[in-house]
């Protein structure tokens, strides 16, 4: 359990100042173990990093931020037991992502808490689960995501496809449940509509996080003779599928969400070079100003097994401090109502706008695939030579981006 | 055909693994009468030993001492653990060894951390063998094959071809009767236990870098395990090989196998899109070996091959 | 010839035997828990106590298999999870009106009972036909079936997501809205105490004592005419019923039930529970989940390895003390009132002490490691005092406890042995 040590680490600077100042609570409640641990480990490490910076630059309104993390295995149900005990340690702003399954029950936790106890309203910062639903038709005042969800990396990805020429079977594979279901349906949906000549030759759903060996689906995937695969899969999921992919030896490209996911890139290697993509809201390799690069060496000192990869965990700290600031108050109304409509620049070169109406940010997306570090790739990941690189043409502006919403919120007075 | 081909070579891969874990559980369970819940705890134990022996050294070191190193494991837990608890009955023997499980596993999680380990495949093995239809079959798998068989032979040989043998298969049997024609029975249930131990660590060792090293092995493998020792009949080594070999073939068929029931029952008229109908046969592959468990159970308790009754 | 004749009824407990022993006890665990809201408990307390109540009934359905029975399922969270599953679908149809919306929330649980009971006779028809080892290994075949089942039924178990619910709908019955946290003690109380006070029942009726002689020597309950598969199955069919229950419980407490409730982990949990607080005790499970759940939500604050200390303590537990906590409280009771007081509670202290010693020994040794192996430059410090890895003081903290702790319990139970000798 790295909770108690990362948060050592992070408050090494501050001990006695941030602790015992801490006014802000806010609670991490992701996977800090099992097959998902590291995922859930690199964001909490990042929000760690954040806050410990707001705090030495004053704070938020001049108060200090507190990050506690509770492992929630990635069980729906655990994370409600972690939510309560997270709300009775003072915790007003939570931060969670990785699982959609888990941001659904907790949607639903939160509202049905801020009904239930009027004056002691907490605020869910979702910073990864991608399901459209939680800013369509399941959203909520209380929610807020960082992250673009499957509908708008689906249509960056399509159209990426739509130019490819030489891409005529698609095979899909994903985790079974409500997210990887979503990026199948939108996946097809998509395809048909831009390239109506392409197949779909398989459609795979795997049970999500128990498959150690997916040599049966590589070789399912082969003989399909499919051209490129979709996934949307992550975490461990991600890294033993390229694993697999690479002891196979075949070359057939893959178009991810995460592939990103720590381990994927190590696992291809040689074999990740143009051929594995993934579309996220910002790459280490892109151009920047030095306190950005100085930031991304700096997470990669402190954190040695991960890399920076959770920008929208920076984006979401700032994004409170600014809400905060324009509010006036660290109070979660005050905070998420200032939120709504607000906009930050963002490190590399972009603007985040919190979109009021179903309370999604709204952001560059960018298609990137993998590289040896040299002159234009400066930053390697996963501890090896290779890097993430972006592809001609494949910055996709904050506005292309944007997805209609049906979302009818209720708002408090 | 593919499928055919590749399902059936992984199968019997993933078979001869379950029996290498399953023979050392045969034969306790046979001998002892303990249901060793902690078995798939020394399965995860040898991959770890081995993590940390190649990190000091090389693999093949690893390949010799990390299996005898579970196995003296094993013959300490016998005699300092269980031979305490046999006093107490059957049943406090099972729950001796599940809150052995339970603490092997929190000890390695403290040790090596809860999430998985980077235990890697040597590089000597790491190529590609031969190439089917496309696909290249990892020499490394080939190595576990290889392995797996030559365990078996030497089973095989301890048991049938060596007076210690000849004195285990009656110890199986008959432990009363062995103790009176003067031979040490602890000793000799200590003996097998420390080498069913080893057996699971040596599978552990070959294992572990194929599938994931990480602390949720145990709880990932023992139930399999126990459906291959329950289901292949007690007291009976060949009956434990035909099921890991029947359960791993199965398993890795199923995946391949993308039928679903509206497809197969179509005469039914169950609709494609309906929970049932939409069920495929991959989808059931997880299920399959408990299935098999409960229908044995219930219609043939004695097992495929065993001579007694559970 | 004098009359020397008894009846049954002058053999049988006398009424003030049978209020001190029957009706004393539950009576006091009501007065218990009808008191605690007077204290005025934090969240985080209510939270606490609805899990122990939960876990109380559950380790107390899951006793009547063990304990009194004879039975040990290592898959007894399936009708845990089928009944609260039931319950959570009735609690979304409530939500949706209709019938349903005249059913109270307050009375989930009965229908999980319904659920639990009719699911326990289904699985029992085949799989109490044996006892001991083989029901073992089919309650663990059943329970990994249905677990991995569970994610491909997705309308009926909600696959990863689970179903959620909300419990502030339909009539609200006794005042309460069912929304905070102390209209749910309410609700928990209720259950609590009238499980208890049933499953206590049950053990005085002929049933549960044909059970447990079922349990003791089936031959000869065949002998007196019964059939003793039938009696294991009615029994695990109760068991299960009860089960169920505490899965409503669970299901109005949390609001969301998910696939990981019906696997072989809950079950695990839920054996420890039960073996630690003694099965040969009615009261031992109650112990045991109260301990349990208390370790498992306050323990985790205090240090990482707290799974590693309940591994520990079940395996002592087995190996040293197989009559449980219950067994350890009811001994001590039984020896204080026995023949030598004095010498007893003075070899009992004596036993405490060395117990101690080894167990202060343990958690330094155990806390240091942790520690050293995470690799952060952490040190053990509690209470000021300073335990770096390197220091070879801290090795001593640790094995001289450890060494003398066991001495001294080698050298009682030694003269323990000589005595009774």
């Amino acid at each position: 359990m790295s909770i108690k040590k990362a948060a050592l680490a992070a408050a090494v600077s501050f001990v006695a100042v941030t602790a015992a100042q801490a006014d802000i609570k806010m609670a991490f409640i992701d996977p800090l173990s099992g097959p998902f641990g590291p995922s859930g480990e690199a964001a909490y490490t990042s929000f760690l990093l954040e806050a410990e910076k707001i705090n030495a630059a004053g704070g938020v309104n001049g108060e200090m931020i507190e990050v506690t993390g509770y492992d929630n295995k990635i069980n729906p149900k655990e994370s409600l037991v972690q939510l309560q005990k997270a709300i009775d340690d003072g915790a007003r702003y939570i931060f969670q992502g990785n699982g959609s399954s888990v941001a659904a029950a907790l949607i639903d936790a939160v509202n049905k808490h801020n009904a239930r106890n009027p004056g002691e309203e907490v605020i869910f910062f979702n910073y990864a689960a991608v399901t459209p639903a939680f800013t369509n038709e399941d959203c909520s005042f209380w929610h807020f995501r960082f992250d673009a969800h499957v509908d708008m990396k689906m249509a960056a990805i399509t159209d990426y496809i739509k130019g490819q020429e030489d891409i005529k079977k698609v095979y899909l594979i994903g985790q079974d449940y409500v997210f990887g279901q979503a990026v199948a349906a939108a996946a097809e949906g998509m395809l048909k509509e831009k390239r109506p000549d392409i197949e779909i030759v398989g459609n795979e759903l795997h049970p999500l996080g128990k498959v150690k060996d997916f040599t049966p689906y590589i070789q399912k995937i082969i003989s399909s003779g499919a051209d490129a695969v979709i996934t949307g899969n992550w975490g461990a999921d991600m890294q033993l599928l390229m694993k697999a992919a690479a002891e196979s030896g075949s070359d057939i490209p893959y178009l991810t969400f995460y592939g990103g996911s720590k381990g994927a890139v190590a696992a291809l290697a040689d074999g990740a070079i143009d051929r594995l993509y993934q579309v996220t809201e910002a790459i280490t390799n892109l151009p920047a100003g030095d306190e950005q690069n100085a930031l991304v060496e700096e997470y990669k000192e402190r954190f040695p097994d991960y890399d920076y990869y959770y920008h929208r965990a920076w984006n979401a700290m700032r994004m409170f401090k600014a809400a905060a600031e324009k509010a006036g108050s660290v109070d979660p109304i005050p905070v998420a109502k200032a939120l709504e409509g607000l906009t930050i620049d963002e490190a590399y070169g972009g603007q985040v706008t919190m979109r009021a109406e179903d309370h999604q940010a709204q952001q560059n997306l960018y298609i990137s695939t993998v590289a040896k570090v040299g002159d234009d790739v400066k930053y390697g990941v996963d501890n090896v030579d290779y890097g993430w690189k972006l592809v001609e043409g494949g910055k996709i502006d904050a506005a292309a981006a944007e997805q209609p919403t049906t979302c009818e919120m209720e708002r408090p007075e | 055909m593919e499928t055919i081909v590749f399902a059936l070579l992984n199968g019997v891969i993933y078979g001869l693994l379950l029996f290498m874990l399953s023979s050392g559980l045969t034969l306790i369970f046979s001998m002892m009468g303990v249901l060793n819940f902690a078995h798939a705890s020394f399965y995860m134990l040898g991959a770890y030993f081995a993590y940390t022996i190649m990190g000091a050294t090389s693999f093949w070191l690893a390949l010799f001492i990390a299996p005898i190193l579970v196995g003296l494991v094993g013959a300490v837990v016998e005699r300092y653990g269980l031979r305490k608890v046999h006093a107490n009955g059957h049943v406090a023997e099972l729950l001796f060894t599940f809150g052995l499980a339970y603490l092997i596993e929190e000890v390695v999680k403290i040790v090596y951390g809860k999430t998985a380990v980077d235990y890697k495949i040597p590089d000597l093995l790491n190529f590609p063998a031969f190439t089917i239809y496309g696909a290249s079959f990892p020499a490394y798998r080939m190595f576990m094959l290889f392995i797996a068989i030559g365990m078996l032979i030497g089973l095989w040989f301890l048991l049938k071809k060596t007076r210690a043998g000849l004195i285990i298969q009656a110890a199986l049997t008959h432990p009363h009767m062995v103790g009176h024609l003067g031979h040490n029975v602890p000793l000799i249930f200590m003996t097998v236990f420390g080498i069913g131990c080893a057996m699971a660590g040596l599978a552990g060792v070959i294992a572990g870098n194929i599938f994931v090293t990480d602390p949720a092995m145990a709880v990932q493998m023992g139930p399999i395990v126990f459906v291959v020792v329950v289901v292949g009949g007690i007291g009976s080594l060949e009956g434990a090989f035909l099921a890991s070999l029947l359960i791993g073939l199965i398993q890795n068929f199923a995946v391949g196998i993308n039928a679903s029931f509206a497809e197969i029952f179509w005469f039914t008229g169950l609709s494609p899109t309906s929970e049932i109908g939409d069920i495929t046969i991959s989808s059931l592959a997880p299920v399959m070996p408990f299935l098999i468990l409960v229908l044995i159970l219930i219609f043939r308790p004695r097992g495929l091959m065993g001579e007694q009754e559970l | 010839m004098s009359d020397t004749t008894q009846t049954y009824a002058d053999i049988g407990p006398s009424s003030g035997a049978k209020f001190r022993q029957r009706f004393l006890p539950i009576a006091i665990f009501a007065a218990i828990i009808l008191a605690i809201p007077m204290l005025d408990p934090s969240r985080t307390m209510l939270a606490l106590m609805h899990q122990m109540a939960i876990y109380i009934v559950f380790a107390l359905a899951y006793n009547m298999l063990l304990g009194k029975g004879g039975m040990l399922s290592f898959g007894h969270a399936v009708y845990f999870g089928l009944g609260g599953y039931f319950c959570m679908h009735a609690m979304n149809w409530i939500e949706e009106g209709g019938i349903w919306g005249a059913y109270p929330t307050f009375f989930l649980p009965l229908l999980g009972f319904l659920a639990g009971g009719v699911a326990a006779a289904v699985i029992g028809s085949f799989s109490t036909r044996r006892a001991g080892t083989t029901f073992a290994m089919i309650s663990l075949g059943v329970a990994e079936l249905i677990f991995a089942g569970a994610f491909m039924f997705d309308s009926l178990f909600g696959g990863e997501q689970g179903i959620s619910g909300d419990r502030m709908n339909g009539p609200e019955v006794f005042g309460l809205t069912m929304g905070p946290q102390q209209d749910i003690y309410w609700f928990m109380a209720f259950w609590t105490i009238l499980s208890v006070i049933a499953m206590y029942a049950f053990t005085r009726t002929p049933l549960g004592r044909l059970s447990e002689a079922t349990r003791d020597n089936p031959q000869r309950v065949e002998f007196i005419g019964y059939n003793p598969t039938r009696v294991r199955w009615l029994v695990f069919t109760a068991s299960g019923a009860f089960a169920g229950l505490a899965g409503g419980m669970s299901a109005v407490n949390y609001e969301i039930f998910t696939p990981e409730a019906l696997s072989l982990i809950p079950s695990g949990f839920v054996l420890i529970m039960a073996y630690v607080g003694g099965i040969t005790y009615f009261a031992g499970p109650i112990m045991g989940a109260i301990l349990l759940t208390y370790m498992s939500s306050m323990l985790s604050d205090f240090t990482e390895a707290w799974l590693l200390y309940l591994g520990l303590m079940f395996v002592v537990i087995v190996m040293y003390a197989p009559r449980g906590i219950a067994g350890i409280v009811f001994g001590f009771w039984d020896g204080i009132r026995g023949s030598n007081p004095g010498a007893y509670l003075t070899n009992w202290l004596i036993r405490l002490f060395g117990s101690l010693l080894m167990l202060l020994g343990l958690i330094i040794l155990v806390e240091v490691s942790v520690r050293w192996s995470n690799g952060w430059g952490e040190v053990f410090e509690p209470f000021g005092m300073h335990f770096p890895h390197e220091s070879i003081l801290t090795w001593i903290a640790i094995f001289v406890p450890l060494g003398a702790g066991a001495a001294i319990l080698r050298h009682v139970t030694r003269e323990k042995e000589e005595m009774a000798a």
